[in-house]
C-alpha cells in the first residue's frame, strides 16, 4: 500500500504518521480530524469573504469616494436613497441584468434540452459532436468577444456578409443602440448551452428506460412521452441546471466589458449591475455608491436563488 | 428465492410474447419505421447544424488570424487568401506574449495546486461528516459577485504593497478555485464507498492514516477533474486580474483587453492573441474531455 501513496502526502498533517512520541498529537489529530480538514479552507474563504462583505456593507454607509484611504463621512441610507431613486442608470441596469439572464436562461435551457435529446441515444461520430460541445464552454470569455465583435462588426463582419447574401440589409449588431444587448445575449448563448446541454446529458442518462417504455407499450407518441414523462422527471435536473447557469449569468461581465467597454457602451446599452457597479468601483472610485449597488446586487441573486431552490424542493417531492 | 425467480420468468415470457404480437394487431407499429426513418434524416441534419453553430465562429477566428489586415477588410477574400502567420509574429515577439503565458500558466497552475491542498481534505470532512451549513460557507464564494470583493482586497493588498504581484492574483484566483474544488469533491467522496476505509481501520489504520492510504489514491480520478476545471476557470479569469494584475503579471485575458484600447483596432493580431489564449486551453480540454464532462456535471443529477 505504502508503495501507492508517497507523492500525495501534502493534504495531511503531520499527524498521519505515528512514531512513538507524537502519538498524543496523532490521537489528538485523529479526533479532531473533522475541523482540523476543514478549518484552513473555512478560514481562508472566510477571511477573503466575510470582510470583505463586512467591509462593504461599511462603505455603503459612507460617502467614501476618489481613494479608500481618504476620509469618508457616515451618510446613513443615503447611498440606498440616492442609488433606488436613480432611473438612469440603476433601474435601467437592473431591468438589463434580468432580462440578459431571463432571455439568455430560457433560449439555453430549451436549446440545451433539445441538443440534449438529440444526443441522448448512441450514434456513430458522437465523439465528435461532444468535442464540438466542448469547445465554446472551455474558451477563453474575454477572447470569445473578441471573436464575436469581429464577426459582428457592421462592415466587415461575418454575419452581415450572409445576411447581404439573402438579401437583408446590413445590421448595426453590437454597436446599434438597441440591438447590442440581443447580441451580447447571443454571445452567451452560444457559449453556455454547451454547459446546460451536459447536465441534462446526465441527468437524461442516469433516467430509468422503464416509465418510458411503458408509455411506449401503452401507445403513446415521441412528443406525448417527452412532456408527460420525460420532463417531469428531469425538472429537478433542469432546476439545477438554471440555478447554476443563473447565478453566473447574473454576474456576466466579461463579454460585456470585452465588446462594450466602459459603462457598457457610450449609451450603457450593455450596462448590468456587475458592470456598472464596476464602472463606480474601478472606473470613477465611487466607492460608497458602487457598495450600495452591490449589496443590492448581493440581494437580488440571493433570493432568486431562494426562489429556485424553493421551487426544486417542490419539484422534488 | 423460488417465489422471485417465478416472478421474472413470468415477465421474460410475457414481453417476448406482447413485441410480435402487437404488428399484427394495433396501428401505430407499421407506422414506426418511416417515422424513424424521418427522425434519423432530421437528427443528423439538426446534429450538423448543432456542430456548425458552435464551431464555425471559432474558425472563423483562426482564419482572421491568418489574414493580412487588407484581406480582413476585404470581403471577397473570406475563404480564399494566403494565410500568413505574421499576427502570431507580431503578437508573440513584439508584444511580449510569451511573458503573459507564462503568467497565465502559473497563476492557473499554483492557485489549483494551493486550491487542491486546502480543498480536498476539507472536501472530505464535509462529506463524511456531513457538515452542510460549513459546506454552504465555502459555496458561498460562487454566488458573491467578484466585485464587492475587488474593493477591500484592492485596498488592503495596496496597503500591503502587495498589488501587481503573483502572491495577490494566486491569492484572487483560489478564491474562485477553492469552492469549485470543494463542490466537485464533495459529491465525488460522496460516491465513494466507505467500506475500504473502514476496513483499512480495522486493520490498524488511524482515520487520518486511511484517509491518506487509501481514499486519496482512490480519488485521483475525482481530483484530476475538480484541479483540470479550476485550472481552466483560473486561465480564462478576467475581472481579478484586470484589477490585481501589474505590468509584470499581466495574465493573457487581460493582455488581450489592451490590445483594443489603442485607437484603431489591429483585427488580425486582436484575432491571433485571442487564438493564443484558447489554443492551450482547448487542447487541454480535447485530452481531459471526460473529467471536464465530470466536473461540469458534477452534483447535478442528485436530485
Amino acid at each position: 500500500m505504502s508503495v501507492l501513496t508517497p507523492p500525495r502526502s501534502a493534504p495531511t498533517r503531520k499527524a498521519a504518521r505515528p512514531p512513538s512520541a507524537r502519538e498524543n498529537f496523532s490521537g489528538w489529530a485523529n479526533r479532531h480530524r473533522k475541523w482540523l480538514f476543514a478549518a484552513p479552507a473555512m478560514i481562508f474563504v472566510g477571511v477573503l469573504i466575510v470582510f470583505p462583505l463586512a467591509w462593504t456593507l461599511y462603505l455603503s454607509l459612507t460617502d467614501s469616494q476618489g481613494s479608500v484611504r481618504a476620509a469618508s463621512e457616515f451618510v446613513g441610507l443615503q447611498n440606498y436613497l440616492t442609488v433606488l431613486s436613480d432611473v438612469e442608470r440603476f433601474w435601467p441596469a437592473v431591468g438589463r441584468t434580468l432580462s440578459f439572464t431571463g432571455v439568455a436562461l430560457i433560449c439555453e435551457v430549451v436549446l440545451g434540452m433539445c441538443i440534449a435529446l438529440l444526443l441522448w441515444r448512441p450514434f456513430r461520430g458522437e465523439k465528435w459532436v461532444r468535442v464540438a460541445i466542448l469547445l465554446p464552454l472551455v474558451a477563453t470569455p474575454v477572447a470569445v468577444g473578441m471573436m464575436w465583435r469581429l464577426i459582428f462588426d457592421p462592415n466587415i463582419g461575418f454575419v452581415n456578409q450572409l445576411l447581404g447574401m439573402v438579401g437583408i440589409p446590413a445590421q448595426p449588431w453590437l454597436s446599434g443602440q438597441d440591438t447590442a444587448l440581443g447580441t451580447t445575449i447571443f454571445m452567451d448563448v452560444w457559449q453556455w448551452t454547451p454547459m446546460v446541454v451536459l447536465i441534462l446529458l446526465a441527468g437524461l442518462t442516469s433516467l430509468s428506460e422503464e416509465p418510458d417504455e411503458a408509455a411506449r407499450m401503452d401507445g403513446a407518441n415521441a412528443f406525448q412521452r417527452f412532456f408527460f414523462i420525460t420532463l417531469p422527471l428531469m425538472m429537478p435536473t433542469v432546476i439545477v441546471a438554471i440555478l447554476l447557469r443563473g447565478i453566473d449569468a447574473l454576474k456576466t461581465f466579461d463579454i460585456l466589458y470585452a465588446t462594450k467597454g466602459k459603462g457598457g457602451g457610450s449609451f450603457h446599452e450593455v450596462e448590468t449591475l456587475n458592470v456598472y457597479a464596476y464602472g463606480l468601483s474601478f472606473d470613477y472610485n465611487q466607492y460608497g455608491l458602487s457598495s450600495a449597488v452591490l449589496i443590492l446586487f448581493f440581494m437580488i441573486i440571493i433570493g432568486s436563488m431562494w426562489l429556485l431552490t424553493m421551487r426544486k424542493k417542490a419539484v422534488s417531492k | 428465492m423460488t417465489v422471485l425467480s417465478k416472478n421474472t420468468e413470468d415477465t421474460e415470457n410475457t414481453e417476448p410474447q406482447t413485441a410480435p404480437a402487437e404488428p399484427a394487431k394495433t396501428a401505430p407499429r407499421p407506422r414506426k419505421p418511416l417515422g424513424t426513418r424521418a427522425y434519423k434524416v432530421f437528427r443528423v441534419a439538426a446534429l450538423v447544424a448543432v456542430v456548425l453553430f458552435l464551431i464555425a465562429p471559432l474558425f472563423w477566428m483562426l482564419l482572421a488570424s491568418l489574414k493580412t489586415n487588407v484581406d480582413i477588410y476585404d470581403t471577397g477574400k473570406s475563404f480564399l487568401f494566403t494565410p500568413t502567420f505574421e499576427n502570431y509574429a507580431n503578437v508573440l515577439q513584439r508584444n511580449n506574449y510569451f511573458v503573459f503565458i507564462f503568467n497565465s500558466f502559473w497563476v492557473a497552475f499554483v492557485s489549483t495546486a494551493l486550491s487542491l491542498v486546502l480543498g480536498v481534505p476539507a472536501a472530505y470532512a464535509m462529506s463524511r461528516f456531513t457538515m452542510h451549513r460549513s459546506a454552504l460557507v465555502v459555496l458561498m464564494a460562487r454566488v458573491i459577485p467578484g466585485v464587492s470583493l475587488l474593493v477591500p482586497w484592492y485596498y488592503v493588498f495596496s496597503n500591503l504593497k502587495m498589488v501587481g504581484g503573483f502572491e495577490v492574483l494566486i491569492l484572487s484566483h483560489m478564491f474562485v478555485a477553492l469552492p469549485l474544488i470543494v463542490y466537485i469533491m464533495m459529491s465525488y467522496f460522496d460516491s465513494l464507498q466507505l467500506e475500504l476505509e473502514e476496513s483499512a481501520q480495522v486493520d490498524g489504520l488511524t482515520p487520518i492514516g486511511a484517509f491518506r492510504r487509501i481514499t486519496l489514491p482512490l480519488s485521483v480520478a475525482g481530483m484530476a477533474t475538480a484541479g483540470i476545471l479550476s485550472f481552466i476557470f483560473s486561465w480564462n479569469n478576467f475581472m481579478f486580474a484586470l484589477v490585481l494584475s501589474g505590468s509584470k503579471t499581466k495574465t493573457l485575458p487581460v493582455a488581450i483587453f489592451d490590445f483594443v484600447s489603442y485607437a484603431s483596432i489591429d483585427w488580425g493580431g486582436l484575432m491571433a492573441a485571442a487564438t493564443v489564449v484558447t489554443i492551450p486551453i482547448m487542447i487541454i480540454a480535447l485530452f481531459t474531455q471526460k473529467y471536464i464532462v465530470s466536473g461540469m456535471t458534477a452534483g447535478a443529477t442528485k436530485g
